[in-house]
């Protein structure tokens, strides 16, 4: 208990946080960015999708929210090896295994939120936008979804923040990201205290800024009857 | 094509809707510049054949015509440059609420059309100026009021340039206040020659402005006339019946707003009923 903190942060704690933050971030940032775009997928098929289709969104969803998300991580890493497919074990690195982790789990909870906004619109608007001579497709890509995604995106946004944090799991397999990092730190150095609260700091400002992006996001597309809702 | 050739017309359109025959066997042709109104209880099928008209809701037999030739309803496509020629008006707008005015009347033009930014923006204000909303073209539905809504609603379907327009109850869903601006611009339109199918509870306006009275019961097509004669005194008609309950009770100002939405599932069960009495429970 000898240096003085400042000086552990600037020579040790410091200088690994910050390589164990770009490793979080280099988890994170697909994580969200695939499991946004499963969430948008799994949501839009389970509510205009074929009906084989829709339940089989619906027991990805189950699935994926009805099991704890260390087991998920587990599973990816420790257990997809031993199933064979013609012979061959898929073995994944830590960091691609946490990545698949993360943006399934992300991208089932997503989907609820893409689901609750593509509901949300209602059908008349479908109606007029066929009878004026628009597609399907196109009355779902022009009309729906960009409303289904202002009224989903508080709760997606929710769920990047959720996605921060829980992305601390990817350190029991082995990958070095902020918390595998700061364990590694305190082990060493026996300063519990210090790394951990450091550790949460860290934390805090990665979710601050995340938080930030996403109402900088969620203004830019605000229009009148599609507000954020005051809290 | 011949002068006498219908815009549009419909051949013996069936439509059953959980077990019920809505439509049995309805057929109407209407010719360039016509109006004909459709008027009945709530729940005698006037907005399933208007939607049948144009498809929103598949009729399980029967024909439509668009200037003599059947449309293909199997084809998208087909079914796509159809619909853009049968502008359609809903009881309740039905504007993209993400969209400002401007952009509600632009989308269509820009994503079915293929216009430029540029010239769709051109026509969809002069439409909302058609309309009398030039100065309210970036407001978003959130802020319009209901007739506002409405005027929005029907300029976005004129911009389309539709060979004839079916509308469903236009101001049923409007406070009375509101109910006039919305009839002054199908006045218009009527008056610039639009061809028009509008199902209404306004019965003295809409009488000053049909060609044609038709009225429906249980899925049918019961007489079909002019307004004056359907509605002379002693005519004996179902329509001046109807049509004479709806004023007693109004005082001529037509149904209010909820009745037309909320009465229909009430009304599936009760085919047996004579159509008097369905009117009269309605009102
Ligand atoms: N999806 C549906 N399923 C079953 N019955 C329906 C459905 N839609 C409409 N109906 C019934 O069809 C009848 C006609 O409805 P509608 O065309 O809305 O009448 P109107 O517009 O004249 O009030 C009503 O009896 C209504 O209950
Ligand atoms: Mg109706």
């Amino acid at each position: 208990m000898s240096m003085p903190y400042l000086e552990f942060l600037r020579g040790e704690l410091g200088p690994g946080l910050l390589d164990g933050l770009w490793v979080s971030l280099v988890v994170i940032a697909p994580s969200a960015l695939l499991g946004g775009l499963i969430g948008l997928t799994a949501g839009v098929l389970r509510v205009y999708g074929p009906r084989p289709v829709r339940w089989l969104t619906e027991c990805y969803v189950s699935l994926f929210r009805g099991t704890p998300l260390v087991v998920q991580v587990f599973f990816w890493y420790f257990a997809l090896p031993y199933i064979r497919v013609g012979g061959h074990g898929i073995v994944l690195d830590p960091i691609p295994a946490a990545i698949l982790s993360f943006a399934l789990c992300s991208g089932a909870y997503q989907s609820e939120y893409i689901r609750g906004g593509l509901n949300s619109i209602k059908r008349g608007q479908i109606r007029a936008a066929l009878a004026l001579g628009m597609t399907t497709r196109q009355a779902v890509t022009s009309v729906v979804l960009p409303q289904a995604f202002r009224r989903a995106l508080p709760g997606c946004g929710n769920e990047i923040i959720y996605l921060i944090k829980y992305s601390s799991l990817a350190s029991i397999i082995t990958v070095n990201e902020l918390t595998g990092t700061a364990t590694t730190i305190a082990k060493n150095s026996w300063r519990n205290i210090e790394v951990f609260c450091t550790l949460g700091v860290f934390y805090l400002l990665l979710v601050t800024v995340a938080t930030g992006l996403l109402r900088l996001l969620e203004n830019s597309l605000s229009v009148p009857g599609f507000e954020r809702p005051q809290s | 094509m011949s002068e006498a050739t219908p815009i549009l017309e419909a051949r013996s359109l069936v439509k059953i809707l959980g077990g019920n025959r809505v439509l049995e066997n309805v057929s109407l042709d209407i010719g360039r510049g016509r109006v004909k109104v459709l008027i009945g209880p709530s729940g005698a099928g006037k907005s399933t054949l208007l939607q049948c008209l144009n498809f929103l809701i598949p009729p399980d037999s029967g024909h439509i015509l668009l200037e003599g030739r059947e449309v293909e309803k199997t084809s998208k496509r087909e079914l796509c440059a159809f619909r853009q020629q049968v502008g359609m008006i809903f009881q309740d707008f039905n504007l993209f609420d993400h969209l400002s005015a401007l952009e509600n009347v632009r989308v269509a033009l820009m994503k079915v059309k293929g216009m430029s930014k540029l010239e769709a923006t051109e026509r969809a204000v002069a439409e909302l100026k058609r309309v009398g909303l030039a100065d309210k073209a970036t407001l978003y539905p959130a802020n319009l009021s209901g007739g506002q809504k409405q005027r929005v609603a029907i300029a976005r379907a004129l911009a389309m340039d539709p060979k004839v327009m079916l509308l469903d109850e236009p101001t049923s869903a409007l406070d009375p206040e509101l109910i006039g601006e919305v009839l002054t611009v199908i006045r218009d339109l009527a008056q610039a020659g639009m061809t028009m199918i509008l199902a209404t509870h306004q019965i003295s306006f809409s009488a000053s402005l049909a060609d044609e009275f038709i009225f429906m019961e249980r899925g049918r097509i019961v007489e079909q006339g002019s307004p004056a004669d359907l509605l002379a005194r002693g005519a004996q008609s179902r329509t001046q019946a109807f049509c004479s309950k709806i004023s007693e009770l109004t005082g001529e100002s037509g149904q209010s707003g909820q009745s037309g939405e909320s009465g229909q599932s009430g009304e599936s069960g009760q085919s047996g009923e004579s159509g008097k009495a369905g009117a009269e429970r309605r009102l």
